[in-house]
């Protein structure tokens, strides 16, 4: 079987498992993979930066902040909003605000954009933190998940964690596939050109700049997706949501999985929240576990020293040895 | 609530504690497995910061509640009692799944926590959705028992308009007419100031200007420069840890101490008097503790305490200790059934609590009812100067239960 | 606000940009010459206050606790380049963010290991130990103003290190043509070590003298590195007459900011870098 194949074979099985684990897992694990799923959708729009646009964006937590306090200022406080207009109003705001910043920090390259994107998620970050706008450093409530009805039908109560784990789910997989479309076509070509030669692409013609706006304003609303999503999951938003240890974290699952891939953010998100509870998990490290960010730290460093491609490049080595030339074309 | 729902058997029970000793003694593992043979304990969630920050915090609070239960023989109500411990790191973004952690897949009957305020915003929706018993040992954000009251949601600390209304009072007894307030930009400090700013005006005192710095900054210069020219009768401030170290250093090093009485919330001066010297010296504040309270409880904590911990105990460990008292009062008047919450969240509403830092009750909210003591900073320690406000209640605004 | 106040402000306002500049100038060091990205800035920032710290309690003096602890450093910074850091300069800032973010957290957890999670203080040196009044009521301490003048000589110390020196020509020249350097028999592995000793030595310095200042406290490290970022931004990468402009800059905004625009106090060094950005991408002395 072609590895095309035997990859989309193995996804389609992944799905299909991820939907029926909601008939057999316990709640607080179902909510546990909810989270995950949503972190990987994160994940997904920070790679469409990093992994083939060649932007070492260290702010992307802005939009998963933002959106939240999106969906908690602009719905109605005690009514459900409906997920109808809730939904693609919080992606444009984050959309409006990639826009926006990315005027400015698309001028800079290197060293300079990554600290530009954090520093314009530490502005956010006071924004919220420092004004009344959002509940302070408090926090905001969102008391009413969104509905999501077709006329006065309910498509699903979101109430109910299975719904919602499916409504994830399907978005998930919807971003998977509306990312593996966009870079198939001639723009998401052009963006790796640009990751690999920029002035090639310059050169060659290519309205560069436009591009990475159109790159990075598509990362922003995507990354708006999972922060509206995990605001409805939570029912809370708080300045941390978009502190820097956030951006980290998400660029952590990136590599982890293994960037310039798109199931790569995915397994990253998977692994990562599973490290975590691991070494936070007293019945295996004791009296250790409380130092939990010891052992993480360690692996962090491992991983950017040991495992440049991820779990990704893990798999690929595994896979198919002689046909890495073909996977690249592909990857591309 | 989900476990412990079958009604309760004493014999049951000593026969399954009985098979847990058992167990623990071949093996500590098996975390899952065990949880069968451990029907009969409470489960009793700790959700507290372990690291960042204010893990000194938890740490302090953690003993606090584990002396409580072991002076009643490690049993509350006849039950033994099981810790789950999840270490919240004052996230406040990873809340309400620590929260859910606990109230979900370990199905605790209890949850302990937490320090930072913002954490305690989300770990509010996940009890009040779940209707988890909570008890808060420590953040004083002012709608945990306001807003956001509810019936199995109680502390054993104060709020944050407590710590610094009983000083309007005091300010206006040392014939201080106008004060300034200085703090950090967030909740905490906002509210605190909001405590105080009504207590002052209630006794006819002006507040002429409310100074804040960006938190977690800790540069204060150009905020005591500000006060130096303002010239007010009296300062006021919050801060914390680090922050109020820095704080009390750089006003005596301004030369305001001596010229501008310095006073505060009595965090200012808590756990930080080794680090900083004389340059607190004289520093008067409120709170519900103090050092040398010298009541025969009091005396009888900090020595069990010192005891088994080796360590001496702060505000933080009496909050631990009085969480433990009150769940303690809850499980004894039901006899252990924790099923029969009703019965249990009735007698905490009523409870008397023995603590080190003299007895209190409950609000209606279910905040502490508590002595504000005027406390003085001499030599290393905060010595008492009286009571500032017998029995303060926070007006618990916004409580509609 | 009166004039003397004003003046009062302003001399806020330069001191503590001189105090941001002494912990920026190692960042923008490391960033300018080897290239790298280094999170863990922070860290070492609070590492030489605990260290500070723990040696004062030691020795009785905190001169004595710097002269430990600083070559203690530098060689700490030495091993650090060469187990970890050497194997980056290759490759992409991502790995180079990841692995001192990783190095963030177990310093943090080492700390807490080590130190404990308290409050501690370190005690002004006797002889610096004064204040000059100013007014009825302030006086400036100082200690204060002995932490400027540290600043300014070191500023100078630098500037002179780098622009007059052999080594300072070999440490520019590895900066712009790493290849050419080596070709020319130069060590440049062993200057790039140097550099990050440097750095890591800087910033462990700011955090010895300052602490009878700040006190030391866990977590200290995080809010000085995004404003030292800053700095490195608006200065421009490996400028160090930049990172000292910055530093002023950040300073005078921040302390007329709390003073003048409290409600915005917490942006204002945020605006500031992004109207920098628009007039100038690569910063006021960056080579674009």
């Amino acid at each position: 079987m072609a590895p095309a194949r035997t990859r989309q074979f193995a996804l389609l099985a992944c799905a299909l498992l991820l939907a029926a684990f909601p008939l057999v897992g316990g709640t607080f694990y179902v909510q546990l993979v909810v989270k995950v799923m949503i972190l990987a959708i994160f994940a997904m729009s920070l790679d469409l930066l990093i992994g083939f646009t060649g932007l070492v964006s260290f702010g992307h937590a802005a939009y998963f902040g933002l959106a939240g306090y999106a969906l908690a200022l602009l719905g109605p406080k005690y009514e459900a909003a409906s997920l109808w207009w809730s939904l693609p109003a919080a992606m444009a705001v984050c959309a409006l605000f990639a826009f926006l910043t990315g005027l400015l920090v698309l001028r800079t390259r290197g060293i300079f954009f990554i600290m530009v994107t954090l520093a314009f998620a530490q502005m956010l970050f006071f924004v919220f933190h420092d004004t009344k706008l959002g509940g302070g450093s408090d926090g905001i409530y969102i008391y009413n998940k969104p509905e999501l009805k077709l006329g006065d039908f309910a498509l699903a109560n979101l109430d109910k964690t299975e719904h919602f784990y499916w409504l994830v789910l399907v978005l998930m997989v919807a971003v998977y596939l509306l990312l593996a479309r966009v870079l198939g076509s001639t723009f998401g070509r052009a963006l790796v050109g640009i990751k690999v030669n920029e002035h090639r692409m310059q050169a060659l013609g290519f309205p560069v700049f436009r591009y990475k706006l159109a790159s990075y304003v598509l990362a922003g609303a995507l990354g708006g997706l999972s922060g509206y999503l995990a605001a409805v999951q939570f029912g809370f938003v708080n300045p941390e949501i978009l502190s820097w240890h956030q951006s980290g974290a998400v660029m952590m699952m990136v590599i982890l999985g293994g960037m310039g891939t798109l199931y790569g953010p995915v397994l990253g998100a998977f692994a990562f929240v599973l490290l975590q509870e691991a070494f936070s998990n007293q019945a295996w490290f004791g009296a250790w576990a409380k130092h939990w960010q010891l052992a993480m730290g360690l692996f962090i460093i491992l991983v950017a020293m040991y495992l440049p491609q991820g779990l990704a490049g893990l798999l690929q080595k595994f896979g198919r040895k002689d046909e890495a030339a073909q996977a690249e074309e592909e990857h591309g | 609530m989900s476990s412990n729902e079958k009604g309760f058997d004493r014999r049951e029970f000593l026969k399954s504690t009985a098979a847990v000793a058992g167990a623990t003694a071949v093996g500590t593992l098996a975390p899952l497995g065990a949880a069968m043979a451990q029907a009969g304990k409470i489960k009793v969630g700790l959700m507290l910061p372990y690291t960042g920050t204010y893990a000194a915090l938890g740490v302090a609070i953690t003993n606090g509640f584990k002396l409580a239960v072991e002076e009643r023989g490690g049993k509350l109500g006849g039950r033994e009692i099981e810790y789950i411990v999840v270490d919240d790191e004052s996230n406040p973004a990873k809340a309400p799944e620590n929260a859910n952690k606990l109230v979900q897949r370990d199905k605790v009957d209890v949850v302990i926590g937490t320090v930072h305020s913002g954490v305690a915003m989300g770990m509010a929706k996940v009890i009040r959705e779940t209707g988890t018993l909570w008890i808060n040992p420590n953040a004083g954000a002012d709608e945990v028992t306001g807003p956001l009251c509810a019936p199995n949601i109680f502390r054993t600390s104060f709020s944050n308009w407590q710590t610094t209304h009983a000083l309007g009072k005091v300010l206006k007894a040392k014939g201080h007419k106008n004060a300034v307030f200085i703090t950090w930009k967030y909740a905490a400090g906002e509210q605190m100031m909001q405590g105080f700013k009504e207590g002052f005006e209630k006794e006819g005192g002006k507040l002429i200007k409310e100074l804040y710095t960006p938190f977690p900054q800790v540069e204060f210069q150009a905020l005591l420069t500000e006060i130096a020219s303002i010239k007010p009768d009296a300062v006021v401030s919050f801060f914390a840890g680090g922050g109020a170290a820095k704080f009390l250093k750089d006003y005596a090093a301004a030369g305001l101490k001596g010229k501008i009485p310095l006073y505060g919330s009595g965090f200012l001066t808590d756990g930080v008097l080794e680090a900083v010297g004389d340059a607190a010296e004289g520093v008067e504040t409120t709170l519900h503790y103090a050092d040398s309270l010298n009541t025969k409880k009091d005396n009888a904590f900090r020595l069990a305490y010192a005891k088994t911990y080796k360590l001496q105990p702060d505000v933080y460990a009496v909050q631990g200790y009085d969480a433990g008292q009150l769940l303690a009062a809850g499980l004894d008047a039901v006899k252990g059934n924790i099923s029969n919450k009703a019965g249990m969240i009735k007698a905490m509403e009523s409870a008397k609590i023995d603590s080190p830092r003299g007895a209190w009750t409950l609000s209606k909210a279910h905040n502490p009812v508590q002595d504000m003591y005027l406390r003085k900073v001499v030599g290393k320690q905060n010595l008492v100067q009286g009571v500032a406000w017998k029995a303060l209640a926070d007006p618990a605004k916004g409580c509609k239960a | 606000m009166d004039f003397a106040f004003f003046l009062i402000q302003l001399l806020n306002g330069l001191q503590y940009g001189l105090l941001l500049f002494l912990v920026a100038s190692g960042l923008t060091l490391i960033f300018g010459i080897m290239g790298i990205i280094n999170l863990a800035h922070g860290s070492f920032y609070m590492l030489g206050a605990y260290l500070a710290w723990s040696l004062a309690g030691l020795t009785g003096s905190l001169v004595a606790a710097i002269l430990v602890a600083v070559p203690l450093t530098v060689v700490f910074g030495m091993a650090l380049e060469w187990l970890l850091i050497r194997r980056l300069y290759e490759r992409d800032h991502l790995f180079q963010v990841l692995l001192t973010y990783g190095l963030i957290l177990v310093f943090e957890e080492m700390r807490s290991i080590l130190w404990g999670d308290d409050v501690h203080g370190v005690p002004v040196p006797a002889l610096l130990n004064a204040s000059i009044p100013l007014t009825e009521n302030l006086s400036y301490p100082v200690y204060r103003l002995f932490i400027s003048a540290v600043c300014l000589l070191l500023a100078l110390g630098l500037y002179l290190l780098i622009q007059k020196t052999r080594l300072g020509m070999m440490i520019r020249a590895g900066a712009s043509n790493r290849d050419m350097v080596q070709s020319l028999g130069i060590n440049i592995k062993f200057i790039y070590t140097l550099v990050f000793a440097i750095g890591v030595a800087l910033a462990a310095f700011a955090g010895m003298i300052n602490a009878p200042l700040s006190s030391v406290f866990p977590n200290m490290g995080g809010q000085v590195l995004i404003i030292c970022f800053v700095v490195v931004v608006i200065g421009g990468i490996g400028s160090v007459k930049g990172a000292m402009v910055a530093s002023l800059m950040i300073g005078l905004a921040d302390t007329f900011g709390q003073v003048l625009l409290p409600e915005v106090a917490g942006m204002i060094v945020y605006l500031l870098m992004a109207i920098v950005l628009v007039w100038r991408p690569a910063g006021l002395f960056g080579r674009a």
